[in-house]
């Protein structure tokens, strides 16, 4: 079959190219005329057609911003998102009516000054008071364009207040987790180090920091296993294994050392900010309530990823080894915007907007948010044991593994993290 | 360097009799009109290649998932098997479509062709400042091309990060398999094509600097010759920055360095990377990449400002200005690369500076096109195929342009940063109008390359088709970007979870455009044949067929070395005397002496 319309293509192309041929060499022996002595007619031809493909591509222009407009990412629904919004179509309709006035003076006169015989071009090679004239308006209006943009750029990028909830974005190829700073509204510190299977966002307390050096010792890879492997006589290694397991011992050793050091720095009063901290798996829904500030913070477990949620209108890159930060406050709740998109289906999103893999394009995080009743509900679910619910709550008291013998096994491990996934529909139905 | 040969130009078999081997001149030429024709073959090819893989995407794109018999065809049971496009080689595609276009087509393929060209033919010089280095650079260029198609082919996949490769996802080969031996092949090629831009670029300057004919001002230079300098001083500045950064990378991914990476674990493996910043390559990175947009588009600019005066029989409009734009658009295109950075988490002030110096850069551009627009008012328009392409480059670097006032306004760039909206804006203003400046560029140089005409028929039809389907391509793009699509996405399915409707419109969009690229890839073939057949077969030219003003009318149509038989003309007025009045004819070519009591320069 493939072979067949490979063979098809070939043998048009071929005939179109040996039409082309003879198109061509009649052409050339017909007009007996030279190919820079451009006829008036074809000249003319060409100019009506400018004109003629300016009117199609206005047109097409304004069907487009009529059909498609800003219908994609509906209104804005958050607060700063309204003032970009406004901005963006003060900056459209400036731009849109450049567009339309320099296109349409390019094409038309391309149109009007066709070659006219007789008619010689007017010299005219400089005016010093034209290029004043569009040198300054355009400074004009860029200033204009420009302070107002400043403006809104301040107030997005300024200081969070001090009552916006504080919540972690922690991503990873190629997904997304949540953290909320729990009652005391702080997010407790983190250190990669201390990443495990119980611990995936490296949360740091005294616990975890001698957890991880234990399990950087004693597990199976550890460091005590890798040496007695290394010095144990009975053993044959291929020399490439061998010198692979001495590379992962040293390396393991500097970690170590690292972690005592963090272990000796640690102040064990802070765990306290990492306990009430309230830690979703991997992929759950964020949830947010309506009229509140929330403070995002953004971290990245391995390469560059970009936090974008188009209907906030707002964007934030995750960058591994540093914390960025983004702001917002939403406006509308996931039912309200449902009515306002005439579509019950709808849901907010988070999507991963900077590449970073081959299925960059499937990293998103389903967003909710709720009004306060509903989400204080909701909230209340997550941050507080309820012993008949005790898998809904999760505070890192809670769901950090406490006390389980050291040697989890992965299986284990993840029956702690995995509480009902929170179906995110269902959730909005019930509250 | 005398001139010593007037042998006809298309006789040659190779044969060892002649003066001048076959090798020594159409191989290892130190004739810079051969290697401008050699740097215009290979970018013609490296185009093709580029356009061939976007097709490959777009089909992808268009239709998500469904078997297509035209990519298992191009890529094969390993990269498509059963003729969907695997994941990874989508995202590798892109990445090479965009190297190639960018550094291969529009860097080294237009300044390469045009600068090797035009340079010493319009300034009245024999040849480069250093032949050798001029040859040196071509072979580089060809090279780092080679190691780049090269690396398509390997078992890992090409380079896939993107044609900005920001690492740690560049640096990591845990990441994604592209960034294995892929990358390294992409690093090097890079490195190699650096060094070729830098050979070609220094040169170019030396010889406007010093090679200039008597009576050649630097207020005499035709404003290709200055786009041309411009251009030249922004590589030399930047390029060796995107080494530099390279060189990093390379240090990261082999010698186990901490420039771009800190605190990663990737897979399950902790590295021990503590310290660096992945920040850092990208303002390295940009500070190449902003002013390689200008690298792309000011020779662009240079060539149509020089059609369009020759084609509307007028002087270009504010000559001076026109020269002062350049300069600014050169000065300011080096402080405001923070522009691709608003939202990478850089600080929120500088930001603000960057918003500011990135709006300036408008001003310049404006005047250029007020100025282009007022050239063509009351001239005596006359479209060749070069006029028409450099109309519609005017068309494309103001809608294109326009968009760039909302990008760069950081406040808004929040919300279509990294979406289609940047990918139509960037083909535009950067893809079409430089591709649109190579075609007029062809078109009309063509009889002094090769001696013969190309069809203008044929001429019109690849310019309609060209401007029809490339409009067609990248303005519905613009709504796909609105909509909230981000781009290096290998499809929507995610837009259809969270809201099927914008899915249905993104996904109306994205077939439009597949169909519109389709129609401009076969408009292309037009032109191929054209090129390729008028080369062998096209009628004679005669030695000034445009009527222009330039010097390199000047000389023979058949090439000879050293350019002018007899000594190099001088100059005694500017390139633009079109219509002047009181003269009988309509052009008077820059060698001719001033009249009595005529008015000089303007
Ligand atoms: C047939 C014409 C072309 C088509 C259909 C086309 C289409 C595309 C598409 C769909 C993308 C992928 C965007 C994404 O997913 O992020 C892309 C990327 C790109 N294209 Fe083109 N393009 C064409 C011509 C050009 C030209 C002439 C240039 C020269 C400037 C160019 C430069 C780029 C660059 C720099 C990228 C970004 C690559 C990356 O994301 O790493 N393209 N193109
Ligand atoms: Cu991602
Ligand atoms: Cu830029």
């Amino acid at each position: 079959m493939t072979k067949l319309i490979v063979l098809i293509v070939i043998i048009l192309g071929v005939i179109a190219v040996a039409q082309l041929v003879r198109m061509y060499e009649l052409s050339s022996k017909l007009r007996n005329r030279r190919e820079e002595d451009i006829p008036n007619r074809d000249n003319r031809l060409n100019a009506t057609l400018l004109l003629v493909f300016m009117f199609a591509f206005f047109a097409s222009v304004l069907y487009l911003f009529a059909e498609y407009g800003y219908t994609g990412r509906g209104e804005a629904a958050s607060v700063h998102g309204k003032s970009t919004d406004w901005l963006m179509d003060l900056n459209m309709l400036i731009i849109t009516a450049v567009f339309f006035l320099t296109n349409g003076l390019l094409f038309g006169f391309a149109f009007k000054y066709v070659r006219k015989p007789g008619v010689k071009a007017y010299w005219f090679p400089h005016d010093n008071r034209l290029e004043l004239v569009w040198t300054v308006i355009p400074a004009i209006v860029l200033a204009v364009i420009i302070i107002l943009g400043l403006k809104s750029w301040n107030e997005q990028t300024d200081k969070s207040p001090d009552e916006a909830i504080r919540i972690e974005l922690f991503s990873k190829q190629f997904d997304w987790t949540v953290r909320m700073a729990g009652d005391d509204n702080k997010l407790g510190y983190f250190d990669y180090k201390l990443t495990n299977e119980n611990n995936p966002l490296a949360l740091m307390t005294t616990k975890t920091i001698q957890d991880a050096i234990d399990s950087m010792e004693n597990s199976s890879s550890g460091i005590h296993a890798l040496e007695s492997k290394l010095n144990n006589p009975k053993l044959m290694f291929v020399p490439e294994d061998h010198a692979l397991m001495v590379k992962d011992l040293a390396r393991k050793e500097r970690m170590v050392r690292m972690l005592y050091q963090l272990k000796a720095r640690h102040n064990s009063a802070l765990d306290t900010r990492v306990m009430d901290d309230i830690v979703f798996n991997a992929n759950d829904t964020l949830f947010l309530c309506k009229g509140q500030d929330y403070e995002f913070n953004f971290r990245s477990k391995d390469v560059i990823h970009s936090a974008y949620m188009p209907h906030f209108r707002a964007q934030m890159n995750t960058v591994p080894g540093q914390t960025t930060r983004f702001k917002f406050r939403p406006t509308i709740t996931t039912t309200e915007m449902r009515e306002k998109m005439h579509n019950p289906q709808f849901n907010y999103i988070l999507m991963c907007n900077k590449i970073c893999g081959s299925s960059h394009y499937k990293m998103k995080l389903i967003v909710v948010v709720l009004d306060k009743p509903a989400y204080k509900k909701w909230y209340a679910r997550v941050s507080k044991l309820d012993p008949k619910a005790a898998d809904a709550c999760k505070t890192f008291r809670n769901t950090y593994a406490v006390g389980k013998p050291k040697a989890a096994a992965p299986a284990d491990s993840t029956a702690v993290a995995t509480a009902p996934a929170m179906d995110s529909a269902a959730i909005v139905k019930t509250l | 360097m005398a001139a010593h040969e007037a042998h006809a130009h298309h006789d040659a078999h190779g044969h060892h009799h002649h003066e001048e081997g076959f090798i020594s001149k159409y191989i290892f030429s130190q004739d810079h009109k051969m290697i401008g024709k050699q740097f215009l073959m290979t970018a013609v090819f490296m185009g093709v290649v580029a356009m061939l893989l976007s097709i490959l995407f777009r089909i992808q794109l268009a239709w998500p998932g469904e078997e297509s018999d035209f990519l298992s065809f191009f890529l094969g049971e390993t990269w498509a098997p059963g003729g969907v496009m695997k994941e990874s080689m989508y995202l590798g595609l892109v990445t090479i479509h965009g190297t190639i276009m960018v550094f291969f087509l529009l860097t080294g393929g237009l300044s390469g062709t045009f600068s090797n060209l035009l340079i010493p033919l319009q300034i009245g010089a024999r040849d480069m400042a250093s032949g050798f280095l001029n040859m040196l650079s071509y072979w580089m260029f060809l090279i780092s091309s080679l190691i780049m198609l090269f690396s398509l082919f390997i078992e890992t996949g090409p380079a896939s990060s993107g044609w900005t490769i920001y690492p740690p996802l560049s640096a990591l080969p845990q990441a994604i398999e592209g960034s294995g031996l892929g990358m390294t092949l992409w690093l090097v090629s890079m490195t190699i094509f650096i060094a070729s831009s830098l050979l070609g670029s220094l040169n170019y300057i030396v010889t406007i600097f010093n090679l200039r004919t008597k009576g050649m001002k630097m207020t005499r230079l035709p404003l290709t010759i200055w786009a041309f300098f411009i251009t030249a001083i922004l590589g030399v500045l930047s390029f060796p920055v995107l080494l530099s950064a390279a060189l990093l990378l390379m240090m990261d991914r082999l010698a186990g360095t901490s420039f771009y990476l800190s605190d990663i674990i990737v897979g399950s493996e902790m590295l021990e990377n503590h310290g660096g910043s992945p920040l850092l390559y990208q303002h390295l990175f940009w500070f190449l990449g902003h002013p390689e947009v200008y690298i792309v588009l000011l020779p662009a600019l240079g060539l149509t400002s020089e059609i369009i005066s020759t084609n509307s029989r007028k002087p270009i409009f504010g000559y001076r200005a026109m020269i002062g734009s350049i300069l600014a658009i050169g000065f300011l295109s080096f402080i405001v690369w923070g522009h691709h950075m608003f939202i990478t988490g850089m600080n929120p002030f500088i930001g603000s500076v960057f918003v500011f110096t990135t709006l300036l850069i408008a001003i310049p551009s404006a005047v250029k096109v007020f100025n282009y627009i007022t050239t063509i008012w009351r001239g005596s328009n006359i479209y060749t195929p070069a006029m028409l392409f450099s109309i519609g480059l005017v068309s494309t670097f103001i809608t294109g342009g326009v968009t760039g006032i909302i990008l760069a306004d950081s406040a808004l760039d929040i919300a279509v940063h990294d979406t289609y909206f940047v990918v139509a804006h960037f083909h535009i203003v950067m893809g079409m109008s430089a591709v649109f400046g190579m075609f007029a560029g062809v078109y009309h140089w063509f009889p002094k390359m090769y001696g013969r005409m190309l069809n203008t028929r044929l001429g019109y039809a690849h310019f309609w088709v060209t401007i029809v389907g490339a409009y067609g391509v990248f303005f519905p793009m613009h709504f796909v970007g609105i909509a909230g699509a981000p781009r290096r996405y290998y499809d929507y399915s995610v837009v259809g979870e969270y809201d099927k409707p914008t899915y249905d419109m993104i996904m109306d969009l994205n077939v439009i455009i597949t169909v519109f690229a389709i129609i401009a890839a076969f408009g292309q073939l037009i032109f191929l044949f054209n090129f390729f057949y008028s080369i062998y077969r096209g009628p004679r030219a005669v030695q000034n067929p445009w009527r222009s003003n330039t010097l390199e009318w000047t000389t023979p149509v058949a090439h000879i070395h050293g350019n002018w038989p007899g000594a190099i003309p001088e100059v005694h007025r500017w390139p633009y005397d079109y219509s002047k009045p009181g003269a009988e004819e309509d052009f008077i070519p820059q060698v001719v002496p001033l009249a009595e009591g005529e008015e000089g320069d303007h």
